[in-house]
């Protein structure tokens, strides 16, 4: 007796549509298929037009995030069979502008990632005859979590504050300045704390805590933001204080 | 020289107004505001209560916990109504408002409190 | 045909497919329980502000001699300000909790390279508040 299940999926063709509409498909019902199976079953043997991004299938890429029944989901990590008897709702990722069914923009993303200088920012470059950098592991440990970072936007998907304001840098991009502040090889903390320093940066963050929640990496945003907060509190006190201190 | 931003102070100061109001207004709420009226407990007389209250430390305390608690308020209600609203030509008002009420409470308590003696 | 205002224009336009924005709705919050939570959290910041106003009123009263103060103490009794009182005193706290639940996450403390578990940190806190209310508690009954 073969099991289905109904997927509810958006459709959106802007050269067709003013705006996204629902397409139901009845997929088989494996126990151990994922969502991104299901979507890969229409798009082979019901209809090959459904577009949608993915990659690695494990969880890895960051390509395959998408709303699965009003959650921010890697759909290739996302059981079928915990949604059983269905109906799953599959709709593109919130908060970014839609192109076509479940793909969306995210030029804005990536200019924000770029925005945080994600680079190691050093006063002097070293010379290559001094050899390479060195860093225990306790140093490591101090940045480690906010590097597991798969740039996969669930976390965009999931703060109200981004969608309410499209200027918001977002949990991924802060959580990335602050791995390279926390990292022991970087001296350009002074220069992100002046690009992040405002209501469009940390400010603008109210600690909704949705972001970690739905990080498939655990890399904890919100932690990192408020983090960055308290760090440039008690900038603004050092320097209020002990204004020669300055570097 | 970039204008040093003023967040990180009022940050600064929604947090100390975070921790005092959750270490201690519950208790101050629930002995004035509902056991002592509730008669759960045996309220103290006036003439004690108002002998501890006046007291320069007492008063001080009372001081800092009504300040950084209405400026936790500020804060707070400013970012709430901010996200709520989402009407830009607001802020300004929003922001006035809320440190303004902030500062105009934090006065009226120091007036209050000087007054207790 | 125009891209929605956003940084990196796309160099080419020959044909620029019209993408779909979702207007956000002001009752967002309202359409999950977490952010719901979430504003009610945010929210408890106006009994802090109404508990201020009323201890405010209680000092001035204290000011004016025994008959405004027991004045104030009858108000207290009125079912209106007990309503009030009870609701306030559930948020804050919900105030409380959530404060002390979240600071972990901000407050970093390494010991000796490792990270000192997050529920020490906010333990303590509760632990801090236990001895705080009950000095604070045996400095009013006592007196």
């Amino acid at each position: 007796m073969a099991e289905t299940i109904k997927l509810e999926v958006t459709r959106y063709a802007p050269e067709r549509h003013q705006a996204p509409t629902s397409q139901s498909f009845e997929v088989p019902y494996r126990k151990d298929w994922v969502v991104l199976d299901a979507l890969n079953y229409i798009k082979d043997n019901l209809d090959g037009s459904l577009s949608y991004r993915w990659s690695c299938r494990m969880g890895i890429c960051g390509s395959c995030g998408m709303m699965v029944n009003g959650e921010p989901k890697l759909t290739c990590a996302t059981f079928l069979s915990k949604y059983a008897p269905g109906p799953v709702r599959v709709e593109p990722l919130r908060y970014f502008p839609v192109v076509r069914d479940l793909i969306i923009e995210m030029t804005d993303f990536m200019a924000k990632l770029r925005s945080v200088k994600p680079w190691i920012i050093r006063e002097e470059e070293k010379p290559l005859s001094e050899g390479e950098y060195l860093q225990t592991p306790e140093q490591l440990d101090t940045y480690k979590q906010f590097s597991m970072c798969i740039n996969c936007m669930l976390c965009y998907a999931a703060c109200p504050v981004y969608g309410l304001d499209p200027l918001f840098s977002g949990p991924a991009a802060i959580a990335l300045a602050q791995r390279y502040n926390l990292d022991s090889r970087d001296q350009g903390a002074e220069e992100r704390m002046g690009i992040l320093s405002q209501h469009a940066g940390i400010w603008g963050c109210t600690f909704v805590g949705e972001c970690t929640r739905v990080c498939p990496k655990h890399v904890d945003p919100a932690g990192a933001i408020q983090q960055y907060k308290l760090t440039a509190a008690k900038e603004w006190f050092k320097s209020l204080l002990m204004p020669w201190g300055a570097k | 020289m970039a204008k040093k931003p003023i967040e990180p102070f009022l940050w600064g100061l929604f947090s100390a107004g975070g921790v005092v109001a959750a270490l201690l207004i519950p208790v101050h709420l629930f002995l004035f505001g509902l056991a002592f009226p509730l008669g759960w407990l045996t309220p103290p007389g006036y003439e004690s209560l108002r002998a501890l209250a006046s007291h320069p430390l007492a008063r001080i305390y009372l001081f800092v916990l009504c300040s950084f608690s209405l400026f936790h308020w500020a804060h707070r209600f400013r970012y709430t109504l901010y996200d709520g609203l989402q009407i830009k030509h607001l802020n300004e008002v929003i922001t006035v408002f809320c440190y303004g009420g902030a500062l105009a409470g934090t006065a009226a308590a120091g007036y209050l409190l000087w007054g207790l003696r | 045909m125009k891209p929605g205002g956003l940084s990196g224009t796309p160099s080419h336009t020959a044909y620029h497919p019209r993408w779909y924005r979702e207007r956000v709705s002001t009752y967002w919050w309202l359409w999950k329980w977490r952010y719901l939570k979430f504003v009610l959290r945010e929210l408890s910041s106006v009994p802090v502000a109404y508990f201020v106003t009323l201890t405010l009123v209680q000092v001035h009263a204290l000011s004016d001699g025994p008959q405004a103060y027991a004045d104030f103490q009858r108000w207290m009794t009125h079912p209106v300000f007990l309503t009030l009182n009870a609701i306030s005193f559930l948020f804050v706290l919900f105030h409380t909790v959530t404060w002390f639940n979240l600071a972990p996450r901000a407050i970093v403390v390494r010991l000796r390279g490792k990270r000192v578990p997050e529920f020490l940190i906010a333990g303590s806190n509760y632990a801090a508040w236990l001895v705080i209310s009950a000095a604070v508690a045996w400095l009013i009954l006592r007196s």
